[in-house]
């Protein structure tokens, strides 16, 4: 696109210029120029992206503990150690991290479905003209601006057993009776807690990039399926839908991503010692660097959770991109 | 019929879009049908609801007195007062975790929006050799999890001040530095598509004009992006004023930030509700207010960059 306006360095040798032409200072200097715009960023990706993952790989092959945080050229090599040990599914450590990630599969599978339905749900029901849209457009967007730990917190005080709100609607609803009002933040219902939170807080993503994709949609083709005689379910299922794919799949990939690597609303509702039945898989590494002092173990398995993520994207990018054409 | 909830009428639903073959029905073809419009309703009215409680309560308990949150919750206020909003800045130090939160989410969203801007510019507007190389880093750093740029920066902070002296860790700086882990890619992402939407004719005019390709960048695209910048800006406020992991880490009590500050307010032996959820009404209206008002360009900028 645009060729006009694309500009090859000619000085550099990996670009070949289709006709060589004298170097002047004019030249070299107009070839320079993004370089020159890019450098404040690379040097910030370099310093604040590329050097502490190479650090943190080369971490997770140390045996770097509280002893040596001060020190970590002295820490001594732990080989694959670290892996061996986050993998090691009969041990502790191995074990407690397959059951969080375990955890957080199924947490994030809920949230993406339900912040993803309510969010498109919402956006269709918004897209024809009616009193009162744009308010409810406006307001459906507050959780999502929220702070994250101003609506954790809040929920945290929703789920507290004695004084919080939930136990006295089904106390009220004659659901359970008082002295035997259910702890929402501890054992298995911890887990029912943390999603409904992460939903509260999500959906409102999904609703405003639906939103911004239906905008996309021409209204002709809304007009000529009605001309046809196509109702409004068959003008969602076939016209809107088909329409969203394009967004739906950066959407749904997002989603994936920011849950499965959510640490603020588990950390703010449960603080640092989340109960096993909702303790996801960023809380748990965060647990081994910073309350056990093991920032070997943590690298590694921050290491092997990246593995993973880019593992999944990669699987997904491929299998939503087939006929598509690629475009990043 | 009439729903409080959603003011949702047939009439005006109808007339807003065109009426189209009105010869064959007696109905527009594009009015919606009634199931359609219950379904509207009963959802809107639900999640009207599922927005409303957690802002409800929030709001509510804010202006109870603390035997009021101790005790049962109770819908409707017994006794209002408004003591939580001034107590609160003195049961902890919350006027501090304000500056120190607005120092940090300032000046990493700065930082982010400027160095964006001209990266974003190099890439939408030239080809070079490894634009291709930039772009896909950048990308996917937006993407790996938090922690895993948290624990070598911890670790590189600590040792930094052990050997230079040079303290990173415990400091607003260095907050600021974590910060644009998340900050910049975004930025650079949103900035870049932004970029891409704004037509190259602006920049061969300014050309014409006799700027240089920096002074089209200031004179012409900038002032044309202003919508994406403002974007950009505020999103990495607010993602910079919602940050937990990195300031449960890398702050202490004099850099303490308002995400791990509110925590102060529970005791060993009570917990003040009432006034964590003043507080947290107080540092959510900076932001919400921001986002709410900008919510037309937010839409804007999220259609051009990320969802293209």
């Amino acid at each position: 696109m645009a060729a006009a306006t694309e500009l090859r360095p000619p000085a550099a040798p990996e670009a070949p210029a289709p006709r060589r032409r004298p170097l002047s200072w004019a030249r070299v200097k107009r070839a320079g120029l993004p370089y020159l715009l890019l450098l404040p960023a690379v040097c910030f990706e370099l310093l604040v992206h590329v050097v502490p993952m190479v650090v943190g790989i080369w971490i997770s092959f140390k045996q770097l503990t509280e002893f040596f945080i001060r020190n970590w050229g002295a820490a001594p090599s732990a080989g694959l150690n670290n892996y061996r040990f986050a993998l090691d599914f009969n041990n502790a450590v191995g074990s407690e991290l397959l059951h969080s990630f375990g955890i957080t599969c199924a947490y994030t599978v809920l949230v993406v479905l339900l912040s993803w339905f309510l969010g498109t749900g919402a956006a269709i029901l918004l897209q024809d003209p009616f009193r009162g849209r744009g308010v409810l457009r406006t307001y459906f967007l507050v959780p999502y601006a929220l702070p994250a730990y101003a609506a954790a917190i809040t929920w945290e005080f929703m789920f507290q057993r004695d004084d919080g709100m939930l136990n006295h609607v089904l106390t009220q609803l004659h659901l359970t009776s008082s002295g035997n009002e259910p702890f929402w933040l501890l054992g298995n219902n911890s887990f029912a807690a943390l999603v409904v939170t992460a939903v509260w807080r999500t959906w409102p993503f999904a609703f405003l990039v639906v939103t911004a994709g239906l905008q996309n949609i021409p209204g002709d083709l809304y007009e000529a399926a009605a001309i046809d005689g196509a109702g409004v379910w068959q003008r969602i299922r076939r016209i809107t839908m088909p329409s969203l794919r394009p967004v739906n799949q950066v959407l749904v990939l997002v989603l994936f991503l920011w849950n499965f690597n959510d640490f603020n609303t588990p950390y703010v509702l449960f603080g640092s010692a989340a109960p096993p039945q909702a303790n996801l898989v960023s809380l748990q590494i965060y647990d081994t660097s910073f309350q056990n002092w093991n920032f070997g173990s943590g690298s590694a398995m921050s290491v092997l959770l990246l593995l993973f993520l880019l593992l999944v994207t990669a699987v997904y990018l491929v299998l939503t991109s087939r006929g598509r054409k690629a475009d990043v | 019929m009439s729903d409080p909830a959603v003011p949702a009428d047939t009439p005006s639903s109808a007339a807003a879009v065109p009426p189209a073959g009105r010869g064959r029905a007696p109905r527009s073809p594009m009015a919606p049908p009634q199931s359609f419009l219950w379904i509207r309703r009963i959802g809107l009215t639900f999640l009207g609801i599922f927005t409303a409680i957690p802002l409800y309560v929030m709001i509510s308990s804010s202006l109870k007195p603390l035997g009021d949150v101790q005790a049962a919750f109770r819908w409707i206020p017994t006794r209002l007062t408004i003591s939580p909003y001034i107590d609160m800045w003195s049961t902890v130090p919350l006027a501090h975790y304000f500056w120190n939160s607005v120092i940090v989410a300032t000046c990493s969203t700065a930082i982010s929006v400027v160095i964006a801007v001209l990266a974003a510019y190099a890439v939408s507007r030239y080809r070079f050799f490894g634009r291709r190389i930039f772009t896909v880093t950048v990308l996917s750093t937006q993407m790996f999890p938090g922690i895993l740029f948290l624990l070598p920066l911890f670790l590189i902070f600590v040792n930094i001040g052990n050997s230079t002296g040079i303290q990173l860790s415990d400091t607003r700086l260095g907050l600021i530095i974590t910060y644009l882990t998340f900050t910049l890619p975004f930025s650079v992402w949103m900035m870049v598509g932004y970029f891409d939407s704004i037509p190259r004719e602006l920049d061969e005019a300014a050309a014409v004009d006799g700027n240089g390709p920096i002074g089209a960048l200031l004179r012409v695209v900038v002032p044309a992006a202003v919508p994406g910048i403002v974007t950009v800006a505020v999103y990495s406020f607010m993602t910079a004023w919602g940050e937990v992991l990195f300031a449960s880490v890398m702050t202490d009590d004099s850099t303490r930030t308002l995400a791990v500050g509110l925590r102060n307010y529970a005791s060993q032996n009570d917990v003040y509700w009432n006034q964590i959820m003043a507080a947290s009404l107080v540092v959510s209206v900076p932001v919400v207010a921001g986002f709410l008002l900008l919510q037309r360009y937010l839409v804007a900028g999220l259609t051009a960059g990320s969802v293209k």
